[in-house]
Parts: structure tokens; C-alpha cells; sequence
């Protein structure tokens, strides 16, 4: 059920008594498709959206653009798999245009991101390139904007 | 003699607006959950800010015509009948306006003579009243009830209507109980109307913001169309209330008698509102059925929230209020309140601020997140134990 979904994305600490109000479907409905949900990875993860900058952890990120051959019988699913299998890599996309695949590394240092680059990625076999670009500023996080505190304007009282 | 006592009578008389106290009263109490908001808590649809941003940079920044862009009324028509199926001349029967608030206003200037009596049923929007009066005419309250959802009915009508009754006022879906009234019922009021030879006055701005079937536009019964002034506007749909845009639709006599004022007094609605609503109506559909959707999740939480708080509530079904009867706690409205807002930090609006009717009732507005509103309940329900 989309709304249910499309709550859940938003906020995940919805319980399953207030969606079940929200949604006007019975409790035992709503979480009996949770729970389908979860079972077929439809619902893959309920995750926490940190500021880490503002946590005053140091974190540095880099997208990497990456050409590589693609292997018969297998694609680029191969090597796709050799890649996110890292703990370092946080997203990995295949994608259409200049380049193959659309990797985002975090790291605690630029030194380290780009030794990973250097020492684990661009070494794959496969992998004929590799261009690496670092964030320096995060505005937006999976539809929730970081710094602008959108603070109520309104007047407290109206009619 | 003091210069108040230089006012004009007709203004010393209108008493003061119950939502300006409370107000004052909330401005002073910080790290308030408030329920006492009469707006959307969306920001207007980005495109839509951003049509405005355009127009200003390409120099729309001129006086339009007093009727408005033609361009806004003829998408203002085309919008009306496909929603309602009813429609109008854009260049005679349409005139743009500085929000519903003053296409009300101007209504009233327009067809009141002195001593001409207004039905308006309570509770009711703030400003109904003070409109008729100010127009000089006289607002004769009918009292709806929560036991009939507060709808207005034809009996209680027919017992207030007298010679001098020029017109009948009325807003459904309704700011403050969030009623609405279906087809059939407000096929009688018309009937009602063309009876006793009434003008009706509609204010629609709540029309999309309906919850259980769908609005029935007034101007659309049969028999209605010339004889309503149709209000509504962009500010709860479009989350355009800072705007200051709405609009008026009536036969071209009425239309053309409420430019004549319109033209005087404000001459035309503000450029960038109107640019900013012609995009609002080509492209607003799919935000504001977002928004609307949003709303309604909204609303089931509060009505169930004030069930298991254990208040007697009518379920509304239009708008983005709820209005539980406090009644129970033996507290009036104004006191509920005060004393709500001292102990739980928690301000809603005292149902007197929307007539006599209203009182022993709150209004709830749902206008805000589902957190706030959560922690809202949480905190009305722990106040409300101390008193049943």
C-alpha cells in the first residue's frame, strides 16, 4: 500500500496504532503488511539521517565516477558487487552516460578516501577508470534539507 | 472628548475579536504547541513562489485591471466548471480580489442598505459579522447545534427571517466545527432562499478540503447561479494566505456594483499575488491533492485523539478544524483555554471567538505536524483528567 510506504519513507517512528488511525484501516491489517514488507525487502532499512558535521564528527565524502568493462554473462553486476561490498562505500548506482557506475565513499580523511581509491577500487579488475570528486558542502539528505531550520512563521493564534 | 470617542459608532459597536485577546495572551508564553493556527502549515508550492519570482524579474509590477489579469479570471471560470460544473463570464462576472476577506466585505457594501438583515450561522468565521454590520446592515445569528453536525436547517432559517431580510451568509466547509453539508441539504437552504427572495453568499474557501464525498458548490444549484455570490480563493488550497488573493462570482450586476467599491478602495489585487495564482491553477492540482490527503490522515488522529481523551466530539469533515465540546469539564471556553495553555503549554482557540453558539467548544486546528499534534493530544488529555 503506497500511503503506507510513503509515511513510513517520511517518518519511520509512526507507530502502527497511528497509522492505522491515519491510514483508517484496522491495527492487525497495518502490521501485517509491515511486516510483509520487511520480509520481501520492500521496506529494506528504517535509517537515521545524521548531521555529522554538526555532531562535530569528521567525515569526508567523495562521489566517484567509474568506467568499467563489462564482463561476460555477469554485466557490470560482478564488479558492481566487488565494489559495495566494501564497508566504505555507502551507494553504489549503475548508470547511463559519460560513465558506468556512480560510487559514494565515506571517509575520516581525504588522505584515506583517496587511498581507498587508489588502493581498492581502481585496482578491481575491470575497472578501467576512475574520477573522484569531493563533497564539500551537504545540503540536502534524502529529502530533508540539513541548515535551513524551517521554523514556523506563522502567527501562533489565527482565524 | 477623547479622540476614541471620535470612532464611529458602527465600529465602537462591533466588539472585539475574541481571536486578537487569545492571541495576546499566547504571544506571552513561550515553547507553545499550538493548535490555534487558521492557516496551512505548507509553505506555498515552490512552482508556484517561483511564478512569482519570474514575473517580478520580467517586470510585472503595475497596477492590473480593478476586475484582475483577465488571463487569472478566465483560468478562475475554466477552474470553476470543471470543478462544479457552473459557469461564468470571466470579463463581467468575475472580479479578483484581496483574499476572500475582502471579496466579503465588498459583497456586503455592495447589496446592504441600512437596517437590511443578514442570517448568519454561528459558530462562524470571525469576520462575518463584523462585515455585515460594517456595511450597515444587521447580522441575525442562527445558532447551529453539535447534535446536527452544526448544519444551518431550513426550520431554524425560516424562524428567523423577517421582511427586512435581505441575504444569507454562509461558509460550509466550515471554519470553526469543520461541517459540511451535503446536496441534498443545501438544496433546501436554496430552495429556502429563492422563497423568501435571498441573496446567498457563499464562502467556498474550504471547498476542496473535503473529506467525505465531494463539495457541492452553491452556485451550482439549480435556481443559484445569479442569485449567489460565490467567494473562494487560493489561501487553504494553495497555502496562499500571506498572499492576500481571492475571488468573487456572481451575475454582472453584483460583480459590476463590487468593482465600483473594489476600484476606489484597492483599485486592483496585488500583481504578484495574481500572477502567482494563474500558476496555482494551471499547475497547483497535484500539491494541493497532496495537502489535502495529508490533512485527512491529520484529521483521523485528532478524532480519534479526542475519543480516547473522552471529550464528546462531532466528526468534521471538511476543513482543518475539530471542535470537541469542553463541556464536560464544567470550564468555559475562554477558561479551558487559559488554564490549558498555563498547564500544558497547549493553545487552541475558545469557541465564543466564533459566536455565542461556540461557546463551550474549542477549535483544534490540524494545520500542523503530526508530532506537534500527537504531543498536543498528549497534552490535552493529561489537563482534561484533572476535570472529568
Amino acid at each position: 500500500m503506497r500511503e503506507l510506504l510513503e509515511l513510513l519513507e517520511r517518518d519511520h517512528t509512526l507507530t502502527v496504532a497511528q497509522l492505522a488511525v491515519m491510514l483508517d484501516r484496522p491495527q492487525a491489517e497495518i502490521a501485517a503488511l509491515i511486516k510483509q514488507y520487511e520480509a520481501d525487502k520492500v521496506i529494506v532499512k528504517y535509517q537515521t539521517i545524521v548531521n555529522w558535521e554538526k555532531a562535530g564528527a569528521d567525515r569526508v565524502t567523495a562521489i566517484i565516477e567509474v568506467k568499467i568493462t563489462p564482463q561476460r554473462e555477469v554485466g557490470f553486476d560482478a564488479i558492481a558487487e566487488r565494489i559495495y561490498r566494501f564497508p566504505e562505500v555507502r551507494s553504489l548506482y549503475l548508470m547511463s552516460g559519460a560513465y558506468d557506475l556512480l560510487v559514494i565513499i565515506e571517509g575520516k580523511t581525504l588522505k584515506e578516501v583517496a587511498q581507498f581509491v587508489s588502493t581498492k577500487l581502481s585496482t578491481i579488475e575491470g575497472v578501467i577508470g576512475t574520477t573522484t570528486h569531493f563533497m564539500l558542502k551537504q545540503y540536502k539528505e534524502a529529502g530533508v534539507i540539513l541548515e535551513d531550520e524551517e521554523e514556523d512563521r506563522r502567527l501562533v493564534v489565527s482565524p | 472628548m477623547t479622540w476614541a470617542d471620535r470612532i464611529s459608532p458602527t465600529v465602537k459597536a462591533i466588539p472585539p475579536s475574541g481571536i486578537r485577546r487569545f492571541f495576546d495572551i499566547v504571544a506571552e508564553t513561550k515553547g507553545v504547541v499550538s493548535l490555534g493556527v487558521g492557516e496551512p502549515d505548507f509553505v506555498t508550492p515552490w512552482h508556484i513562489r517561483e511564478s512569482c519570482v519570474y514575473g517580478l524579474q520580467q517586470g510585472y509590477t503595475a497596477y492590473t485591471s480593478n476586475y484582475g489579469l483577465l488571463e487569472l479570471r478566465e483560468e478562475i471560470v475554466k477552474n470553476c466548471v470543471a470543478s462544479y460544473g457552473v459557469t461564468y463570464d470571466p470579463r463581467k462576472e468575475a472580479l479578483v480580489t484581496v483574499g476572500v476577506s475582502e471579496a466579503l466585505d465588498l459583497a456586503m457594501r455592495a447589496i446592504l442598505s441600512p437596517g437590511d438583515e443578514v442570517l448568519v450561522p454561528e459558530p462562524c468565521y470571525v469576520s462575518y459579522k463584523a462585515c455585515v454590520s460594517l456595511a450597515g446592515g444587521v447580522p441575525v445569528t442562527v445558532p447551529t447545534k453539535m447534535s446536527n453536525g452544526f448544519r444551518v436547517t431550513v426550520e431554524q432559517l425560516e424562524e428567523l427571517v423577517t421582511p427586512r431580510t435581505k441575504a444569507l451568509l454562509i461558509g460550509y466547509p466550515n471554519n470553526p466545527t469543520g461541517a459540511i453539508m451535503s446536496k441534498g441539504e443545501l438544496e433546501s437552504i436554496a430552495s429556502f432562499a429563492i422563497k423568501h427572495d435571498l441573496i446567498v453568499i457563499s464562502d467556498e474557501i474550504y471547498a476542496n478540503l473535503t473529506y467525505d464525498g465531494t463539495h457541492t458548490c452553491f452556485a451550482a444549484l439549480p435556481g443559484m447561479r445569479d442569485r449567489t455570490i460565490l467567494l473562494n480563493g487560493f489561501s487553504k488550497a494553495y497555502a496562499m494566505t500571506g498572499w492576500r488573493i481571492g475571488y468573487a462570482l456572481s451575475n454582472p450586476d453584483f460583480i459590476g456594483a463590487m468593482t465600483k467599491i473594489h476600484q476606489y478602495t484597492m483599485l486592483c489585487a496585488p500583481i504578484t499575488a495574481q500572477v502567482a495564482a494563474i500558476e496555482a491553477l494551471r499547475h497547483g492540482q497535484c500539491n494541493m491533492l497532496r495537502m489535502m490527503e495529508e490533512y485527512n490522515r491529520r484529521r483521523r488522529l485528532m478524532v480519534e485523539g479526542f475519543k480516547t481523551i473522552g471529550l464528546d466530539c462531532f466528526e468534521p469533515k471538511g476543513a482543518f478544524y475539530i471542535f470537541p465540546s469542553i463541556k464536560q469539564t464544567g470550564l468555559s471556553s475562554l477558561t479551558f483555554a487559559e488554564e490549558l495553555l498555563k498547564a500544558e503549554k497547549v493553545a487552541l482557540v475558545p469557541g465564543d471567538a466564533f459566536g455565542a453558539s461556540g461557546e463551550g467548544f474549542v477549535r483544534c486546528s490540524y494545520a500542523s505536524s503530526t508530532a506537534n499534534l500527537s504531543e498536543a493530544l498528549t497534552r490535552i488529555g493529561r489537563f482534561v483528567k484533572k476535570y472529568i
